[in-house]
């Protein structure tokens, strides 16, 4: 049965379809393998009835000749800031521990009208604030890579972080992930495997813990570009019940790949030539650039004027952003209370909120809290506002000479668990490269395109035009056919 | 020019008054959830998932409390932005479950507009007055604490979590208590008529923030302090008068006056320290980035403005110009949206009955609607059932009186019988011998008969004694027993005396 766990959903979902074994065999395959991985500490909770029930359902609905979904027979990892009926939902927080909402978040949802299953909820960096996996109160995630000749465990970046080793290790075959700067991106990039943000108000915020609103979208991670494509389409569409959701028809991604460029142009930003990236990531981004030629693509040179502002900007206003959002947690309708002896209500908030949140969340509260206060905001907020603007309009510039543009996803590998933990700016910039997509809403992919020579992968990041998701997936396409990436890590677990 | 003036030591002080007056917009749902806005339900019976502020949970704005905010503005001749937008206001309250409330800070939904109120001597306006209105933004009301429910804890009832409010700040044009409480008058009245806030401010639909100042006639204004959630026209009043005196008080002792939050109490009619500008939250304002900004299309505003009411001050125009009403009348009967509504049920019935344009009706009705009725009701008191005086009854008595059928005081009285019972007026005017008499026959004969009972009194009339005309007439209504038509009488008796 092993052999099931080493198959996509694309090839889950033909073979289940095709009678070539079953949903609930496929589910019970993956409902052991996680159960023998709990070192990696990917799940907070495994849900390995809802795996079955779904399983059994697409099997009855095969038995009777019915349609399957565009996911019918796979079971899937979901990251734990989507809201699951009946099924604890924290966000990796100790706030919302125990909290069991009793709705459905739309994308999950999606998922489940479209036949996928839920394997259980994935560890991730607390409210999804991190780069590395460190920041979940629930434990770090490891990676199932290691650094070739070291034991050390191995950051599976972040905040997806439960997500992307998952589906490295092969005990899911895709998962949800959200992405505010860079967090379906990284994590992919530092596990090996495919990741796509799509374009901002493509998938429903509704019922996903909101980091920054602004920023924040879902996207499947998974181990090749056609599966993020199925994914997508079944998690994407217009939702009345998010006023950001885009009212626009979800396109047939899958149907249409084509690895295919020929008359496409693909833009090389010269400001992502930055200090402190690494010699073999800046290799890798060569090579992309040949694959891409030979996929039929020209490639030019092309500025992204305001890149370097970019961080800086993101670190104002996804920080305000969240110390809005995060007001909610504060002890009085569900969540953890902590209620000293004779406190008032201004005691409670202060002790449960100090108790509830961990230190990068209580962070990023602060900086929010201090960006958006009077006499900064000008300073901070509206100066941030004002950097985003250019930086959109860099890309809209850019959209004159290219159809898509390819980065770098990381400006290094994956980095040993606690290497970085003391040092919150140094872990920031792991998401150079990523957020100024973020800024500007723009749908980008990460997909693997070699190990480094310490036998850790490394990604290549496609970001596309507004609505283009076919473009970056068809660019990411061409990569991984060229890339030939099958390299997978040695199972310790 | 207000003449209303605090009479200090040191000469005399002018009130500076800015109120913000916050509106619950009428919707079935409230401002961003499919809820229901309904009064008076079991506590936290009625809260969406978005009310609670459960994880991930979003706003989505209801378009009716957006136009009904719109048609709001236009009703006050206010700029409508087509572009605006959400903000929140971040603070930590029990009530507040989002820790933020939505609102419209940098870009509100309306801009500056104009109330006009009228001049009444008697409440010490000595002339009409234009007050400005600075801006109308919507935003999320907060839940209620209930501090009575436990002997430790305090309980919250998110039912009014999220219902929709209308902030309406005027500019601080308004210089005595009576222009303060004509300018809420007249608004509720607008926001009535416009059925955007049914203006009900003991449920708390409508509640004031008062801004007082005081300052020498002609100087820079002066320090204001804000006093919150003042719910009724006598309170906002009251509080102008107290924190007026108390300011002159203040200022005369040599002290300053300190910008700061009051509250309002009512059993003593005093304000007191809420909370000083020192306290002030940090309200840490910021674009809502769940909620984009809102883009009104033409369409949209143009079925905003084309479905606005008439409205008080063309109404009332319209009523002494074209229904020759008194301007008293006209005033009082486009007041309230009860009244008016009940004035031209009943114009329209009564012209309808007569077969006379209501111009012809008008005043007769008006009389009725504002004295005549009202006068019946009250002296009836428990034994009236308001429920009888329909339209179609005090059109028929109003018909019956327009003919002469019946005099003023039959008609007071078929309508006394029409309240405590319901019965038809027309069947008891013909039942209870309510009815004139304008049988010229039966007229003419008593009249021939006073005529010669009383010889001497008609020699001393022909001779110039016109005075005695009322005598002639008082003896020939005694003896029809006062159901003879006056009318006719009159007509007789000029045609008899010559």
């Amino acid at each position: 049965m092993t052999e099931l766990t080493n198959l996509g959903v694309k090839a889950i979902r033909d073979g289940v379809a095709g009678g070539d074994f079953t949903a609930r065999e496929v589910a019970e395959a993956f409902n052991a393998a996680v159960a023998e991985a709990a070192e990696l500490n990917a799940f907070i909770v495994t849900t390995p009835d809802h795996a079955l029930a779904a399983a059994d359902a697409t099997d009855a609905k095969r038995a009777k000749g019915e349609d399957l979904g565009t996911m019918g027979g796979v079971p899937i990892g979901m990251k734990d800031l989507f809201a699951t009926r009946g099924v604890q939902t924290t966000a990796a927080s100790h706030i919302l521990e125990g909290f069991t909402p009793e709705y459905e978040s739309t994308v999950s949802q999606n998922l489940w009208d479209a036949g996928a299953g839920m394997l259980g909820k994935l560890n991730l960096d607390q409210f999804a604030m991190g780069s590395s996996n460190e920041t979940s109160y629930f434990g770090n995630v490891a990676s199932p890579w290691k650094k070739q000749g070291t034991n050390a465990a191995m950051s599976p970046g972040g905040s997806s972080g439960g997500s992307s080793s998952a589906v490295a290790a092969r005990i899911a075959p895709a998962a949800t992930g959200t992405d505010t700067g860079g967090s379906i991106r990284q994590p992919a990039a530092f596990t090996g495997i495919c990741g796509i943000k799509p374009t901002y108000g493509r998938c429903s915020r509704w019922g996903v813990v909101a980091f920054a609103s602004s920023l924040d979208q879902a996207g499947p991670m998974a181990r090749s570009v056609e599966d993020c494509a199925i994914m997508l389409e079944a998690m994407a569409g217009f939702d009345p019940k998010d006023a950001t959701s885009l009212k626009m028809e979800v396109p047939a991604w899958e149907a249409g790949l084509s690895a295919d460029l020929k008359g496409k142009t693909i833009g090389i930003p010269k400001e992502y030539r930055m200090d402190g990236t690494d010699e073999e990531i800046l290799k890798s981004w060569e090579q992309g650039k040949e694959w891409l030629r030979d996929a039929g693509a020209e490639i030019v040179d092309i500025s992204l004027p305001h890149t370097k502002y970019a961080l800086p900007a993101y670190y104002i206003v996804a920080p305000a952003e969240a110390s809005s959002n995060l007001a909610r947690y504060d002890g009085v309708r569900y969540g953890l209370r902590d209620l000293p002896d004779g406190a008032g209500l201004q005691d409670m908030y202060a002790a449960t909120r100090a108790a509830g949140f961990g230190d990068e969340v209580k962070r990023r509260i602060l900086i929010g809290t201090y960006v958006l206060s009077a006499g900064f905001y000008d300073a901070y907020y509206t100066q941030a506002q004002k950097i985003r603007t250019l930086v959109a309009q860099d890309y809209e510039q850019a959209w004159g000479e290219c159809d898509a543009i390819l980065a770098p996803t990381t400006p290094t590998a994956s980095f040993p668990l606690g290497s970085l933990d003391k040092d919150p700016l140094t872990m920031y910039l792991n998401d150079v490269y990523a957020v100024p997509a973020s800024l500007a809403g723009l749908p980008a992919m990460s997909v693997p395109a070699m190990l480094n020579g310490e036998g850790l992968p490394l990604g290549l990041q496609i970001v596309g035009k507004p609505f283009d998701e076919q473009g970056v997936l068809n660019a990411g396409l061409a990569i991984q056919q060229r890339a030939g990436f099958e390299a997978q890590p040695e199972k310790w677990w | 020019m207000s003449t209303y003036r605090i009479q200090g030591a040191t000469g005399e002080w002018e009130v500076v008054i800015g109120l913000e007056v916050h509106a619950q917009v009428t919707s079935n749902a409230k401002l961003f959830s499919g809820a229901s806005t309904a009064f008076g339900a079991e506590p936290n019976t009625q809260v969406s998932l978005v009310d609670a502020a459960m994880p991930g949970m979003l706003p989505v704005p209801n378009r009716e409390c957006i136009r009904q905010a719109v048609r709001t503005g236009m009703a006050i001749e206010a700029e409508i932005n087509a572009w605006s937008r959400f903000d929140r206001k971040n603070y930590f309250y029990a009530d507040l479950p989002q820790g933020y409330q939505i609102s419209q800070l940098y870009h509100p939904l309306v801009g500056e507009g104009a109330l006009h109120i009228e001049a009444d001597e008697k409440a010490g306006i000595p002339q009409d007055k234009v007050i400005g209105i600075e801006r109308i933004h919507v935003e999320q009301d907060a839940g209620k604490l209930m501090h009575d429910q436990h002997p430790t804890m305090s309980y919250v009832d998110l039912n009014r979590s999220g219902v929709a409010l209308m902030e309406i700040v005027s500019k601080p044009d308004m210089r005595s208590p009576a222009e303060a409480g004509a300018y809420v008058r007249k608004l509720r009245s607008i926001l009535r008529y416009v059925g955007s806030c049914d203006g009900n401010m003991e449920e708390g639909s409508m509640r004031a923030d008062v801004n007082v100042s005081v300052r020498k006639p002609g100087e820079e204004f002066g320090t204001r302090t804000e006093t919150k959630n003042v719910n009724s026209v006598r309170f906002v009043m009251q509080v102008i008068e107290y924190e007026a005196n108390r300011q002159v008080d203040v200022l005369e002792n040599g002290g300053t006056v300190d910008q700061e939050t009051r509250l309002f109490d009512p059993n003593t009619g005093t304000t007191r320290t809420m909370r000083s500008k020192e306290d002030a939250h940090d309200y840490r304002y910021f674009p809502d980035p769940d909620l984009l900004p809102l883009e009104l299309e033409d369409d949209f505003l143009e079925e905003c403005r084309a479905s606005l009411p008439e409205l008080p001050d063309a109404k009332r125009k319209r009523y002494e110009e074209e229904l020759g009403l008194t301007p008293y009348n006209a005033r009082e009967l486009t007041a309230e949206v009860e009244t008016f509504a009940r004035f031209e049920t009943l114009l329209a019935a009564t012209a309808n009955g007569i077969g006379k344009p209501e111009k012809a009706v008008a005043t007769q009705v008006a009389n009725w609607a504002l004295s005549v009725a009202p006068g019946v009701i009250k002296s009836l008191g428990e034994e009236a059932n308001p429920a009888h005086a329909t339209a179609e009854a005090q059109a028929s008595i109003l018909d019956m009186q327009a003919k002469g059928e019946i005099s003023g005081g039959q008609a007071k009285e078929i309508f006394e019988i029409v309240l405590k019972t319901g019965r038809d007026p027309e069947e008891i005017a013909e039942t209870e011998g309510l009815k004139q008499v304008s049988d010229t026959g039966a007229i003419e004969a008593a009249i021939d008969e006073i005529l010669a009972n009383n010889e001497d009194k008609v020699e001393q009339y022909k001779g110039g004694k016109d005075k005695l005309f009322g005598f002639f007439v008082g003896q020939t209504m005694k003896a029809m027993q006062g159901k003879a038509n006056p009318a006719v009488v009159n007509q007789i008796l000029k045609d008899k005396l010559g």
